[in-house]
């Protein structure tokens, strides 16, 4: 009853390619904006807003990246968490090293020197396809890990290989309260967000998911392979590149190489395996899904059981959780959370009718 | 209106095509005039598709010279071919799955759009100015094949006949000089061929497009081709009319056999 489009006539191509063609749901996304940009950062406390929110729409940010790659472009990659490195290393460097680097310039070259790097690690993408490239990546993984490492110029030859990012100034104001964090974080996170809903929608999408879906048919139709998939890897990792970044500068504060170690890029992989592969929404629902639900099992596994458990059982329980939860994905909806709500939004058409 | 059958457009010379020790090909010479409908056909395994494969760049053949247009072709890539005209449609359907009708057939214009990524990504301006004049031609393509009810659905949806036509559609929204179609007909029921036979004749009446036809209804191939080619075991055997391909003794043993 409440969502429907009956009525809701297109006139022009223009407003039948828009991002919300609905009504409702344009009504629904201008809402969210407004809570997560203008309410969240007035009433949430700090603890939502520095372990939860801002990791969140970090974690969007890379799992939009890797979705471009995988869900878009179909190469699936297991080196995210190296480009997030590549980003956050590459900002510090640059803010470091060069007087007066302005913050946000700082970030678009941590993207670049990504994109850079994916793009090299983007070449076997030619030859090879599927879990071979999978594995290609890892390479990137652990190359890039030790690289940082080994090299102690890149952390300023800090003793433990860790350094601590500095303050974020923009235009004179310094980004010191979470709140502040919170915001520029949403804003750079909802920017990025529509371009790549824009990329993925207009011919740049298409090549993408054309090679995904039968590359010797995109070849004879006009697209370049190697432009093709080489674009893919440099827009996956300047996304990564960037979310590193703002990893370090708006969330932890501190990083070590190590800290983008295999699992961080695991774990981006399951945010869009859970979240939707091929959805820019859905990068943010599995990004929500994955931060949020150690924390729901931290609350709901002692207040069920008590504490009689150990802290031991509740994080192995939690990894029982997200492998069931994996394959739960793979086998019933593997278009993940995002597909789920489409689902839900063509019953909503119908309701409360049958058909 | 008659149509014109005009000059030469593709002239393929004692072309041989191996892989390894197989001969696919061996020693194929025959042309394609401008505006015709020139039909391929043969046995299972006679080097039909491999025959297409050679035209738009897929394979390159071992020796031979492809002359288009009047100027010798050299080596070339799928996509290279694709920009001087030449589409085609694939014996298996090879649509883009898990995108919608409308996209697939938006991709067939790729090579006509000219925007870069940044420009796609900033989308308001240039981009959709783009989009929207090209979502104008595709509009007409899908007009004419007469699929707007299914526009927003994704191909992966649709029966088998219907993303044959699906295909035909991507294939003409490129607005190709040449034509390649691999068995367009292949595991149509009667009303379906009807359909895709209509559509073939109008898009080359239409259009003018020259259409290379692979098909093994003999019956649709004798009716709407202008001149047939026969191949059997990578060797031509018959070339000319429909009435004559037909009344061919090499043709009619290829197909039936003849009695010793």
């Amino acid at each position: 009853m409440l969502y429907r489009e009956a009525g809701q006539f297109k006139a022009t191509y223009a407003e039948d390619s828009q991002i919300f063609p609905i009504r409702q749901d344009k009504i629904g996304f201008w809402l969210l904006m407004l809570v997560f940009g203008a309410a969240v950062p007035l009433l949430a406390n700090e603890y939502w807003l520095k372990a939860i929110l801002i990791p969140v729409l970090i974690f969007s940010l890379a799992a939009i990246g890797l979705n471009i790659l995988t869900g878009y472009a179909g190469q699936l990659s297991l080196g995210s968490a190296a480009f997030m490195a590549v980003g956050a290393f590459a900002a510090y460097n640059f803010i470091l090293r060069i007087e007066g680097m302005p913050f946000l310039v700082a970030l678009v070259l941590a993207g670049l020197t990504a994109a850079l790097v994916g793009i090299l690690f983007g070449l076997p993408s030619l030859r090879i396809k599927g879990f071979y490239l999978a594995v290609a990546t890892l390479a990137a993984q652990f190359f890039i890990v030790w690289a940082l490492v080994k090299f102690p110029w890149f952390s300023n030859n800090s003793s433990s290989g860790v350094v601590t990012a500095q303050d974020v100034t923009i235009l004179g104001y310094t980004f010191a309260t979470p709140e502040a964090k919170y915001v520029l974080t949403f804003l750079i996170v909802a920017f990025m967000a529509l371009l790549a809903k824009n990329m993925v929608r207009s011919s740049t999408g298409r090549a993408w998911m054309a090679v995904r879906d039968m590359d010797v048919a995109a070849q004879v139709i006009g697209f370049r392979l190697m432009r093709t998939k080489l674009l893919a890897f440099a827009v996956s990792s300047f996304y990564c590149g960037v979310a590193g970044a703002l990893y370090a500068y708006t969330y932890i504060g501190t990083v070590e190489p190590e800290g983008f170690n295999l699992d961080l890029s695991f774990k981006i992989l399951f945010m869009i395996i859970i979240g939707g592969v091929g959805s820019i929404m859905g990068s943010f629902l599995g990004a929500a899904f994955i931060v949020l639900l150690p924390i729901f099992l931290d609350n709901l596994v002692p207040a069920i059981f008590g504490d009689s458990l150990g802290a031991g059982f509740v994080s192995n329980f939690q990894l029982i959780v997200f492998g069931g939860l994996i394959i739960f994905f793979l086998i019933v909806e593997p278009h993940g959370l995002a597909r789920l709500w489409q689902i839900a939004k063509e019953k909503l058409r119908l309701w409360p009718f049958p058909h | 209106m008659a149509r014109q059958i005009g000059d030469v457009i593709v002239d393929l010379q004692n072309i041989s095509l191996r892989f390894g020790g197989v001969k696919a090909l061996t020693d194929i010479s025959f042309n394609v005039k401008e505006h015709e409908i020139r039909s391929i056909i043969g046995p299972n395994g006679a080097g039909k598709s491999s025959m297409l494969n050679v035209i738009n760049g897929v394979y390159h053949p071992q020796e031979g010279q492809i002359f288009f247009k009047g100027a010798l072709r050299p080596k070339m890539e799928p996509h290279e071919a694709a920009e001087q005209g030449i589409a085609r449609t694939f014996q298996n359907i090879a649509l883009f799955k898990g995108m919608t009708v409308l996209d697939n057939i938006m991709t067939g214009r790729n090579l006509k759009m000219k925007c870069n990524f940044l420009q796609h990504a900033l989308y308001w301006g240039a981009a959709q100015k783009e989009e929207i004049a090209h979502r104008i031609k595709v509009e007409e393509v899908i007009e004419f094949l007469e699929i707007q009810d299914i526009r927003k659905t994704p191909v992966g949806r649709l029966p088998y006949g219907l993303q044959k036509r699906v295909e035909l559609a991507r294939a003409l929204a490129a607005e190709p000089h040449i034509l390649l179609l691999d068995e367009p007909m292949a595991g149509m029921n009667v009303e379906e061929k009807q359909d895709m036979c209509r559509f073939v004749l109008d898009v080359n009446d239409h259009y003018g497009t020259t259409i290379v036809l692979i098909e093994h209804d003999m019956g649709v191939v004798m009716d709407i081709s202008d001149r047939v080619v026969v191949l059997d075991y990578g060797k031509k055997i018959g070339d000319g009319v429909p009435e004559d391909v037909k009344n061919n003794p090499e043709v009619i043993k290829a197909y039936l056999g003849t009695s010793h």
